[in-house]
């Protein structure tokens, strides 16, 4: 094992994190998410990560197709949409996700169909940053655990 | 072989969410439970042996197949579900002569006061606002270790509808009866392995065996009594 090597990783793996949480795309939540992950349960968070994305997309989907005809728009489905994409982005941590929830919900519940649009693609965006940003890190952490190395605690604070 | 760790506790998770289902799951496990999950609540109580009638289901009966080797200590229900919404479960459960006992959480992603009140009101024991954090589970432990000592002071004075726990009560009155021949049995025992043991617990055996001797009286003048 290369000790140099997995230092440069652990030490770049840290600074990557705690960019997200500085720039906002993650919370205390993701934090909480980590605690769950151990030697029974290696590969948690990335599982609970993909089935959130799985979930984003589809919901997505389902709501730009309740919001596609002017004349004919389904705000219940919408509305059933953003409370579950709220739910599950607050669970995992998705901070700016969640955030443009809470926008959408407002608008949805006046029944501004411009409005849900814009949010809409605004969450489309923010899921997508998101998504990528996690793979980074991940890719990060089995560059360490390849290394030989051990994936280091970062304290957020 | 083959027997039940008791010192386990079993909770039934509830919520339609596949998402949700997997993170209460896990917070579970790491809290050193066993977890059940469902998707509905109807499915929680077909899974406690509760069979719901289909022709009116405000009607309630025990299934003769009841789960009897799955012990829930909790029920940890999502208030918002489509059909049978958490708050109607709790109901049913407290409802139920057989379950109202097991402890119940609901759990919500929004905070609406009312809502807290009439769960609580409706004998849930705890609320607790998604996301659910592991300190939150500290708080189960209580409600769960509660039932497990109810369970173990209650059981020969179990009033139940079914037919269950009366052939239970019968066994234990005999199990009573059996133990003091066997008292007097073991005495004689003692002796035996005073006599033939040579090691310096010899002595011990003996000193133990002339202690007792003095405070009880000889054989012939036991009288046992029922």
């Amino acid at each position: 094992m290369n000790t140099i090597v997995v230092a440069q990783l652990q030490r770049q793996f840290q600074d990557y994190m705690v960019s997200l949480y500085q720039q906002g795309y993650l919370d205390n939540q993701f934090t909480e998410l980590r605690k769950l992950q151990d030697e029974g349960s290696p590969d948690f968070v990335a599982e609970v990560v993909s089935l959130f994305f799985d979930d984003c997309a589809k919901l997505i989907n389902d709501m730009s197709i309740s919001l596609e005809r002017p004349d004919h728009v389904d705000f219940k489905q919408v509305d059933s949409g953003v409370h579950q994409l709220k739910g599950s982005s607050s669970s995992v941590g998705a901070r700016r996700v969640k955030n443009v929830c809470i926008a959408f919900k407002e608008c949805c519940d006046v029944q501004n169909r411009e409005g849900c649009l814009r949010c809409l693609q605004q969450v489309d965006y923010e899921y997508k940053m998101l998504k990528t940003k996690l793979q980074d890190l991940f890719n990060l952490e089995q560059q360490i655990l390849q290394a030989g190395g051990t994936i280091p605690q970062v304290d957020i604070n | 072989m083959g027997m039940e760790t008791e010192s386990q506790f079993h909770v039934l998770a509830v919520d339609d969410s596949l998402f949700d289902r997997k993170m209460i799951e896990r917070l579970l496990q790491k809290s050193s439970c066993q977890v059940t999950t469902v998707d509905s609540g109807s499915k929680a109580l077909e899974f406690l042996g509760l069979r719901v009638d289909d022709e009116d289901p405000n009607v309630l009966s025990t299934s003769p197949h009841i789960h009897q080797e799955v012990e829930i200590n909790l029920i940890i229900t999502d208030y918002c579900m489509p059909g049978m919404t958490g708050y109607d479960l709790l109901k049913k459960v407290k409802e139920s002569a057989a379950f109202k006992s097991i402890p119940v959480v609901i759990m919500s992603s929004e905070n609406v006061p009312a809502r807290i009140s009439r769960c609580l009101e409706e004998g849930a024991e705890e609320f607790f606002l998604k996301p659910v954090k592991l300190a939150d589970l500290t708080k189960l432990k209580p409600h769960m270790m509660k039932t497990k000592l109810k369970k173990e002071s209650e059981k020969p004075a179990k009033e139940e509808e079914s037919e269950v726990s009366k052939p239970e009560i019968e066994e234990e009155e005999e199990a009573v009866i059996e133990i003091l021949p066997l008292h007097q049995e073991l005495e004689s025992e003692q002796l035996e392995t005073m006599v033939s043991s040579s090691s310096s617990n010899k002595r011990k055996a003996m000193e133990e065996v002339i202690s007792t001797d003095r405070s009880r009286p000889k054989y012939n003048d036991i009288t046992t009594s029922v």
